[in-house]
């Protein structure tokens, strides 16, 4: 430990992981004689965060290595996000990502709390969001957000389209719901066990614990029964049937039924029965709400870091940071180097593009003076100044994203099992319901008030119970596995379409590559001279660079390193940039190229392409042994996709494909009976992933490619998706199992029920033991999850 | 039976206490963010401001 003794005994890292040595501020993997920090993002957070007196964090830190290394220098302008407060304080909302543990959350509050203007910083660990409110004025908002960007978190702004505004209300309604039920349950079976035990009650005394039950029973169905009624009610509008219904029509039948028998003091009254329905289904709910709402609001994370500003140009020469919906057509914007183009555009000059997302091709492509830009392309040269020619809302996005809409409307015609087993089992069952007390009634020739016990009897115990918690319980538990796994299920059908899937469409570059250029590996380079040029590299945002820098990570940052815009960097005598900026005369290939030179001595070519990813070709394997049929369909040229499909063993492959190509390609499929999965991350791919029966998309595809998908992988590594296949069709089985042993339940119970043999007692016992069974099949959809 | 007269108004009114809190914890937020609260729970959390006032 050479480094710990040249420094002073203050400053050694009171972190562990320090003897092997790591970063210590973010924790990766140091080369040997690196110093103590990565970069210096980290030592600058490192020293920010002693600065505070805050070093307690780096004991209690859970965070993975790399997640907290600080980005190189936040664009966003974030005073445009301040909201005023009446109280005439400011505040901003904020969505931080890399927040996964309780030290980040009390490092990031604590930093702000130290801000003398600061009244309040807060941050949510399961939405990732940070709310901080400060006495004073909107510009305030950028030094903030860049203090919490400098200790190493991605801040991005918090955009209504993280979540539904609504979602919050909605999910606060059905936990209130579920504690109404849940209290109401309880005490109305306090009031019934009484009455089932004391067969040597007086008439009298049963009499007052019938109205007992009633008091609190009427209110809980009432209240508590609401998320049913109101989705029951949306079905019967829609012409539709669905197992919300059932569940309405069981809980009021009998609680109509039991206020009769109060009435007329019979025997037993069910309320019971009513009121733990409503409880046992709504704590399913809730939980199955919690499960995905987690997984949307990791999709949101990913999406809203992508979002953010664009740089205008005023009159006055200088540019200012501005949400790109408020850029009007004529105005001018600068893009910067590696920046997405965020609206359709001209330059006033030739420019480099890689239009990987809008095309599907991995050579980055010159454009021409005037020549359309399309939103979406990321700017691969250095910066230049664009003319926008359509406003956000006008622009090919905007179109693509109404054209997205429309397909989504087609695909909100699946029916899902539940719903299937829903329009077998409501006929049916208020069927016997209504013959039993036909039957009882006319046949038999009991009081009609007699005659609805056993039929309502019949209701309760067919159990919508099992049936309505049998499939939500294996979505639970099967979407909770995946996220761990980092598989993201955004939609509620999701994982049944993702089982019925037979034939998987991939899309090359971004899908089956990394979609950005990755240093080709060449033995010939000697590694000190990779280690020079990506210390260089640092200093530049060029893609090109950023790659080189990624391929040696452990090289230092340097200082004195110039930036040529469009040319390279300088150092001395030392050059990194294109051919011709080194001397080069002669071309050297086509491609991503960057050279470096030493004066005086031969030139060193680094050469990069967009390469497959690591575990592509043992993903397309999985899928095949699945029994998907695969192919390939890229917009990159023919020599790139074939090389590509030849590699991973794809099978059939078509370059070339633009947008339409895609879609008519799924479209053809669906019309042959097949059921195509598409995986695909580009704007490109947008309109096929939305026409396909189940969509996927990699956690660094484009927005509008995220938001077109039913399931968004997060992990890095392309073997996750046969993973979830294979989870999903364990779901589906266990589903399928759930059902067929409710109904199978039913045979037994509905007969004792329509005789007239069943008590409250026995129903309570029916209902409880075929969830319970139904909960812990449902809990193996879970396990087995290796890989 | 003069036992009821007591013990069911009785437990009427504590199953009654435990709902309104339940529903002042679900309306004060407490249940929006679970992990945070789980770890929140261990943070020293000195009043920074204060003390370098």
């Amino acid at each position: 430990m050479t480094v710990a003794a040249g420094l002073p005994e203050g400053l050694a890292p009171g972190q562990a992981g320090f003897s092997r040595a790591t970063c210590a501020h973010c924790g990766t993997a140091l080369a040997p004689g690196q110093g103590e920090f990565c970069c210096t993002g980290c030592s600058g957070a490192h020293a920010l965060v002693r600065g505070l007196g805050l070093d307690a964090f780096y004991r209690r830190q859970e965070t993975a290595a790399g997640t907290l290394r600080p980005p190189e220098s936040v664009s966003t302008d974030f005073a445009p996000h301040a909201v005023p407060q009446r109280d005439g304080t400011m505040q901003l909302e904020l969505m931080v990502s890399g927040l996964t543990c309780g030290a980040c959350v009390w490092l990031v509050e604590q930093a702000l709390a130290a801000e003398p203007d600061v009244l309040k910083a807060r941050a949510s660990l399961s939405a990732r969001r940070l709310t901080i409110a400060w006495r004073g004025d909107a510009a305030r908002a950028r030094d903030l957000a860049g203090l919490v960007a400098r200790l190493g978190f991605k801040v991005a702004p918090w955009s209504p389209a993280c979540l539904r505004a609504t979602e919050d209300a909605e999910g606060r309604a059905l936990i209130r719901a579920l504690g109404v039920a849940a209290f109401g349950s309880m005490n109305v079976m306090l009031v019934s066990v009484a009455v089932w035990v004391g067969s040597d009650m007086e008439p009298a005394t049963r009499h007052m614990m019938h109205w007992l039950a009633a008091l609190i029973g009427l209110p809980t169905v009432l209240v508590a029964g609401m998320p049913f009624y109101r989705s029951a009610w949306d079905a019967i509008r829609a012409g539709r049937v669905n197992m919300d219904l059932a569940v309405s029509i069981g809980v009021i039948a009998t609680t109509l039924m039991s206020l009769s028998e109060t009435l007329r003091n019979g025997d037993y009254t069910w309320f019971d029965g009513a009121t733990s329905l409503l409880a046992l289904l709504l704590a399913g709910r809730v939980l199955d709400r919690g499960m995905r709402r987690k997984a949307r609001q990791a999709v949101a994370e990913l999406l809203a870091l992508q979002e953010g500003t664009v740089a205008l140009r005023l009159a006055d020469g200088t540019t200012r940071g501005v949400p790109a919906e408020s850029v009007r057509a004529g105005d001018v914007l600068l893009v910067a180097a590696g920046e997405r183009l965020r609206l359709d555009g001209t330059a006033e000059e030739a420019v480099t593009l890689d239009t990987s997302a809008t095309t599907g091709e991995s050579l980055p492509r010159e454009m021409a003076q005037g020549e359309a830009l399309p939103a979406g392309a990321v700017n691969m040269g250095p910066a230049f100044l664009m003319t926008v020619t359509a406003a956000a809302r006008d622009g090919s996005l905007a179109q693509l994203g109404r054209l997205l809409e429309r397909a989504e409307g087609a695909r909100g015609r699946f029916v899902s099992i539940a719903d299937k087993a829903a329009r077998l089992y409501v006929p049916v069952v208020h069927v016997i319901a209504l013959a039993t007390f036909l039957g009882w009634w006319l046949g038999v020739g009991v009081a009609w008030q007699a005659a609805l016990v056993p039929a309502v009897a019949a209701l309760i115990v067919t159990c919508p119970c099992g049936l309505a918690i049998a499939v939500p319980a294996v979505q639970v538990a099967a979407v909770g596995a995946l996220f761990r796994k980092g598989v993201l299920v955004a939609s509620p059908t999701a994982l049944e379409r993702l089982a019925t899937a037979d034939h998987a469409v991939l899309d090359k570059t971004g899908t089956l590559t990394e979609g950005r250029p990755e240093l080709i590996e060449d033995e010939t380079i000697d590694p000190e001279l990779l280690r020079e040029a990506a210390a260089m590299a640092r200093a530049s945002r060029h893609p090109l660079a950023q790659a080189l820098v990624r391929a040696c990570p452990e090289a230092p940052a340097l200082s004195g390193v110039r930036e040529i815009p469009g040319k390279g960097l300088v150092r001395g005598s030392l050059r990194l940039g294109s051919p011709a900026f080194c001397g080069m005369c002669d071309d050297p290939g086509s491609g991503m190229v960057l050279v470096y030179c030493v004066a005086g001595e031969a030139p060193v070519v680094f050469r990069f392409a967009d390469r497959l990813r690591g575990d592509a070709g043992e993903a397309v394997q999985a899928l095949q042994a699945l029994g998907l049929e695969t192919e390939l369909l890229s917009g990159d040229g023919a020599g790139a996709v074939e090389a590509a499909a030849a590699a991973t063993g794809i099978g059939p492959w078509q370059a070339r494909a633009t947008p339409a190509d895609k879609a008519h390609r799924i479209e053809s499929l669906r019309a042959d009976g097949r059921h195509p999965l598409m995986v695909g991350d580009g704007i490109n791919d947008a309109a096929a992933l939305s026409l396909a029966h189940v969509s996927v998309s990699p956690g660094s595809g484009t927005d509008l490619a995220q938001a077109a998908s039913d399931v968004v992988l997060r992990a890095e590594r392309l073997t996750v998706l046969p993973l979830a296949i294979r989870v999903a069709r364990r779901a589906q089985r266990l589903a399928q199992q759930n059902i067929a042993f409710s109904l199978a339940y039913n045979v037994v119970a509905v007969p004792l029920a329509v005789l007239g043999f069943v008590t409250p007692l026995i129903a309570a016992v029916v209902m409880a033991s075929s969830s319970i069974i139904v909960i812990l099949n449902a809990l193996r959809a879970g396990k087995e999850v290796g890989a | 039976m003069n036992a009821l007269v007591f013990l069911v108004p009785a437990a009427l009114v504590l199953g009654l206490l435990g709902l309104a809190l339940f529903l002042w914890t679900l309306k004060s937020r407490q249940y929006d963010d679970l992990d945070g609260a789980a770890s929140r729970i261990l943070f020293d959390d000195i009043p920074r401001k204060d003390q370098s006032r």
